[in-house]
């Protein structure tokens, strides 16, 4: 375990490498680079990991101080690292699902300018990630969070020759800012009160301070959940994240889906001693979980580009995180985030895949019949999407969202879980129409077959963990997170799932009907006036971006605008333009002209005269 | 002998460097380039062989090194030099930022060459001797001493693209705007010896004489004189709405001159109300805080708003000094420890950063020919190495953790939450802002496609290493400020006894902490 720091440190090693060696390096070079330090620093993972396992007892710790960061006063954040049940899961995720988008990357990105820039950006990334979750205090976990968003804001606008993706970098940013900066303001209150940044001792003094609802550790929760929607894109901040498909594929599926995102969820878990505290901000945000998944899902179902409908799932399967955590199903949620992270990546790494296959074609309609050409990957998009559709028993994600929905229900929140289970209809349909649509129906483009271990590998890996196999995988939370308890458990089990099963194979029959072959009745009511209505809300997220756009965006352009030139400054420009227009008016006096001085002699002689009689009568009376 | 001859060796250098033109137009760089090395040696050598945290806590004045002469005794004015934590951060920062000065004007400065070294290491001697001097008088005497330079730096080497009268006009404004605040400050300083003078009959304008002068008088001529003395150091600063000339002189500056203003310039006014305005008046300063914390949070988002719409990189870059010495008054007049502390940072981030940023605008500007951002774009295909310099700066202006700028912040705003919660709030908000006007400072230049089909040569080795070691001075104090927060403790440890004695935490508006804690 004393190895521990190697694991953000190799990621950073690489970058440093490449950012400074830049143009100097080959292709084959950069990739060794930059795809080896995720391998040792994932090597190091299972190292770390074994050695935790065996050696530390359920629910117990290993911290790793490595200098003293900040230190003013009773102030002192220290540059710790924390390992436990929850970031070991954390770190294995990112490690090692990282390490296979950094493989397949590294297949995918070739021939690409910037080979060596992109790879020095997402190793940045998994340091900054790695940090995020390892931090033991606040402050360090902030570092980790912001270095994330600059490397998201990076990838994002990777190509940069076309500025709308540096639009799409700069929205992506500053809105994730927008919940960075109430994080900020979460974590003032949190040392204000508590005097501490330190997790561990967060979460022992918060109980001892405050008292279930205290206005502070509301205030608080709030300030934190605030942050934790800004990067996890969800409801209201949740208007990037479709935008921000303007990365490279890799970059969707390691920052966009399988880690960055994933990162409120985190947060919440774990600071959760916190929001134990403020129940009613615990259910906020079940219900903000509840409700991004139906928007977004619904979103998705009208999707036209390959990655935004993948992207809209990922904010939809980020609600379900958000419902669990809402519910107090600590577990559930961590173990949605890690199945999540399996099959989305594999999702999207297969996109990436189909993308490359039809020449850089992202528009699903656009394809079609693939299923021949590129079986491999179609395999891939089947297991990825049964996953995510909660396909029974065969897939990884079944498991997760069987546990959040039966514990949701079990908690007595049946409204969330009958929002939970609305949302796995419409994951069902969308996927299976995305499904539908791209491989099977007539051929439309002239897909080519794709070969090389760095393209297969990191897919057959994922692919198999999207299987139940996936599930196998045991997360050390116990301990760490509070089990979730509730007497009526055992007994809605079985209704529960049924009811999951039930919808699951619905939406499976509904994409069928609407999707299958001509896909009549999806045109005819996309055609209905209804349809013409929605369909564009709904393709550009609800609304919500010429919602902000008129909100903020407009005004804030505005008021820039009316004050391009400082008025303020000009105001002090009037000083001069005074003593100038003075001087003006005195020097007509100064005309040369002996009349003219002759007769302001005699006025001024008069005035002068007149003033003294003036004042001579005033005073004597 | 040390502090004089911290302030000599440029005074002398710059000297040398004009008498030493007709030699070759390569000795008066090489000449002012030793100085400043020099002065940065012997202020390591000071940070190396001093113990800055002797008297931790204890809240008393710790001068590492002190030095008194004579000089006109019937007015009670010495030359007094005094050099404690607070200090040597400061001329660290000077003798930095001078060798980089120095460094950058290397290519660029083509015509009278040792006049143009004198002016910029006459201006640096000033500022050192505004950060050690002790007597009010040498004070004022260093503080208009460094105007003079920097005025023929603007008007005589200022941007090559305006003709000569937009360059004078610039320099005027600066010198005309910086003259007032220092006249009215002189009548601060002359006010507070004489009621000192009315009291004890001692003729004297030593520091720590006059420190205990706030108790001689009535707390209405205490706030009078605090506004002197704010007044003079808040046109400086610049706060708004005092900072019309920043842009200005920036935009016509030459890099060096622009690497000077920011990075040094400015700090000298921090510095000052740290050094002066808090300690002299502290009841007055308590009684005007709120009032200049308001100012600093409307110099903020003014800055914000206007470095969003600037089309000049320099333009640009000088209105986020605006927004970010905002941030500097509010950590000054919150005054507990963090919030000081946080400043010391702050103040050397704000140098190193808005220096760098300059740099490599003047970098842009001597390949493009231009400083209109509409005219560039593309420039990551163009360059190797200076988009991800320009992009690291950018970063570390939007204070990104890692970088000095973040703790800087960070250490404000903890300790300014205490004290002072809803401004904290609507300060933290700011930093959407900061984000917005960083990016679109990279979105303009680095985005798109290039403008021109020209080739650019890329950095020499020369302009990468000066760049570079700003950046990893900025990575260093981003990730380990503790050597730094070590050398101020004692300093800012006195300023925030005597501005606010017992530190204590002003409980939330909202009525939190005073809830019960849970049995």
């Amino acid at each position: 375990m004393n190895f521990l720091y190697l694991t953000f440190l190799f990621p950073a090693i690489g970058f440093l490498l490449l950012a400074t060696l830049r143009t100097r390096l080959s292709e084959n070079v950069a990739a060794a680079i930059g795809v080896g330090s995720l391998g040792l620093s994932a090597l190091t993972t299972v190292y770390v990991g074994i050695d935790f396992l065996n050696n530390v007892e359920q629910g117990g710790k290993y911290v790793q101080t490595l200098w003293s960061w900040m230190q003013v006063g009773d102030f002192d954040a220290s540059f710790g690292l924390h390992l436990d049940g929850l970031s070991l899961t954390m770190l294995g995720v990112i490690t090692g699902v990282g390490f296979f988008i950094h493989l397949f990357a590294s297949w995918y990105m070739r021939g690409e300018a910037g080979y060596e820039r992109f790879f020095s950006y997402m190793n940045l990334f998994v340091a900054s990630m790695v940090l995020l979750v390892l931090g033991d205090n606040l402050a360090l976990l902030y570092l980790g969070w912001e270095g994330v968003g600059l490397c998201s804001y990076l990838l994002i606008g990777f190509y940069y020759s076309d500025r709308a993706n540096g639009e799409a970098a700069i929205k992506a940013f500053t809105v994730t800012r927008v919940g960075d900066v109430f994080m900020a303001i979460g974590i003032f209150i949190i040392f204000q009160q508590l005097g501490t940044l330190n997790i561990e001792e967060i979460l022992v003094l918060a109980p001892q301070k405050w008292v279930e609802g205290d206005p502070m550790v509301v205030a608080a929760s709030l300030m934190l959940l605030g942050g934790a929607v800004g990067k996890s894109a969800q409801l209201p901040l949740q208007t990037w994240l479709a935008d921000a498909m303007a990365g490279p594929t890799p970059v969707s599926a390691l920052i966009h889906a399988a880690t960055m995102v994933t990162a409120g969820v985190y947060l919440i878990a774990r600071t959760h001693t916190v929001f134990e505290l403020a129940p009613d901000v615990l259910l906020l945000v079940g219900v903000v979980g509840a409700v991004t998944l139906l928007i977004a899902g619904f979103s998705a179902l009208v999707q036209t580009d390959i990655k935004r409908v993948l992207a809209y799932s990922t904010m939809s399967q980020i609600g379900y995180m958000f419902l669990a955590l809402g519910v107090s199903a600590w577990d559930a949620a961590i173990f949605h985030l890690m199945t999540h992270a399996f099959f989305k990546a594999l999702l999207f790494l297969s996109a990436g895949a189909v993308i490359i296959a039809c020449h850089h074609e992202q528009n699903i309609f656009k394809m079609g019949g693939l299923w021949k050409k590129i079986p491999f990957v179609y395999a891939c998009f089947l297991v990825g999407g049964g996953a995510l559709a909660a396909f029974p028993f065969l897939t990884v994600g079944f498991f997760s969202k069987d546990a959040i929905l039966l514990q949701a229900y079990a908690s007595g929140h049946t409204n969330l879980f009958w929002a939970g289970l609305v949302g796995a209809l419409f994951t069902s349909i969308y996927t299976f129409r995305l499904i539908f649509i791209v491989f099977h129906g007539e051929e439309k483009t002239h897909a080519h077959a794709i070969h090389g271990i760095s393209y297969w590998l990191p897919l057959g890996v994922l692919l198999v963990l999207s299987t139940f196999v996936g599930a196998l995988i045991h997360q050390p939370l116990e301990g760490v997170l509070p089990e979730f308890t509730s007497p009526t458990l055992e007994e809605s089990k079985h209704f529960v799932e049924i009811l999951a099963i039930g919808t699951g194979l619905i939406g499976l029959a509904l994409a069928f009907v609407f999707f299958w072959g001509e896909r009549r009745i999806a045109k005819a009511i996309a055609e209905s006036g209804l349809g013409r209505l929605l369909s564009p809300i709904l393709r550009d997220g609800c609304g919500f971006d010429w919602l902000y756009s008129w909100l903020f965006v407009k005004p804030y352009l505005f008021i820039a605008a009316i004050n391009r030139h400082d008025v303020i400054d000009k105001l002090f420009n009037l000083i001069p333009s005074l003593a100038k227009l003075g001087n003006s008016a005195m020097s007509v006096t100064e005309n040369g002209r002996v009349r003219w001085y002759a007769t302001s002699i005699a006025l001024g002689a008069v005035l002068v005269l007149g003033a003294v009689l003036v004042l001579q009568v005033t005073f004597t009376h | 002998m040390t502090l004089s001859a911290l302030i000599l060796i440029p005074f002398f250098g710059g000297l040398l460097c004009w008498l030493s033109e007709r030699l070759g137009a390569g000795v008066p760089r090489w000449i002012a380039l030793i100085s400043m090395f020099l002065v940065l040696a012997i202020g390591v050598n000071l940070w190396l062989t001093g113990d800055y945290t002797s008297i931790a806590g204890t809240g008393g004045l710790n001068w590492q090194v002190e030095e008194q002469y004579s000089w006109i005794p019937i007015l009670g004015v010495s030359i007094h030099f005094g050099l404690d934590g607070l200090s040597l951060v400061m001329v660290l920062l000077t003798g930095l930022l001078g060798v980089v000065a120095v460094g950058c004007s290397w290519k660029e400065i083509k015509t009278n060459i040792g006049a143009f070294h004198m002016n910029l290491l006459w201006s640096l001697a000033g500022v050192l001797g505004v950060f050690l001097a002790l007597d009010m008088m040498l004070f004022f005497f260093f503080w208009e001493m460094m105007l003079i330079p920097v005025y023929f730096l603007i008007a005589l080497w200022g941007h090559s693209a305006h003709n000569g009268a937009v360059r004078v006009k610039a320099a005027t404004k600066f010198f005309i705007y910086t003259q007032v605040g220092g006249l009215v400050m002189l009548v601060g300083i002359l006010a507070l010896v004489f009621v000192n003078f009315n009291a004890t009959q001692q003729l004297s304008f030593d520091y720590e004489t006059l420190l205990g002068a706030h108790k001689l008088m009535s707390s209405e001529l205490q706030f009078a004189l605090m506004m002197c003395f704010f007044i003079g150091f808040a046109v400086k600063l610049p706060i708004v709405p005092v900072h019309g000339w920043l842009p200005d002189a920036h935009a016509e500056a030459p890099t060096a001159g622009s690497v000077d203003l920011a990075g040094i310039l400015l700090k000298t006014a921090g510095y000052g109300m740290l050094r002066f305005t808090l300690p002299f008046f502290p009841d007055a300063s308590q009684e005007f805080a709120n009032t200049a914390m308001l100012l600093g949070v409307v110099g903020i988002f003014y800055g914000a708003f206007l470095a969003f719409v600037q089309t000049d990189i320099k333009r640009l870059i000088a209105y986020t000094s605006i927004s970010h010495m905002g941030f500097v008054l509010i950590g000054i007049y919150s005054g507990n420890l963090l919030t000081l502390q946080g400043l010391v940072i702050q103040m050397a981030a704000h140098g190193l950063c808005a220096g760098g940023l300059f740099i490599l605008a003047g970098q842009i500007y001597e390949r493009t020919g231009t400083r209109d951002m509409r005219e560039m774009g593309g420039l990551w295909a163009k360059f190797t190495y200076l988009p991800p310099l320009l992009m690291f700066f950018a970063a570390a202006l939007l204070g990104i953790p890692g970088t000095a700028n973040f703790v800087g912040e960070f250490l404000i705003l903890l300790g300014a939450f205490k004290v002072v919660p809803v401004i904290t709030i609507i300060a933290t908000a700011s930093l959407v802002l900061a984000g917005v006007y960083s990016l679109i400072l990279i979105h303009r230049t680095l985005f798109g496609q290039p403008a021109s089909e020209q080739k650019y040569a890329d950095l020499s080795l020369r302009e990468i290493s000066i760049v570079l070691s700003l950046a990893l001075i900025l990575l260093w104090v981003g990730f380990y400020p503790q050597p730094l927060l070590n050398v101020s403790v004692d300093a800012m440890t006195f300023i925030q006894q005597t501005y606010a004695p017992a530190d204590v935490s002003v409980p939330l508006p909202i009525g939190g902490a005073a809830s019960p804690v849970a049995p």
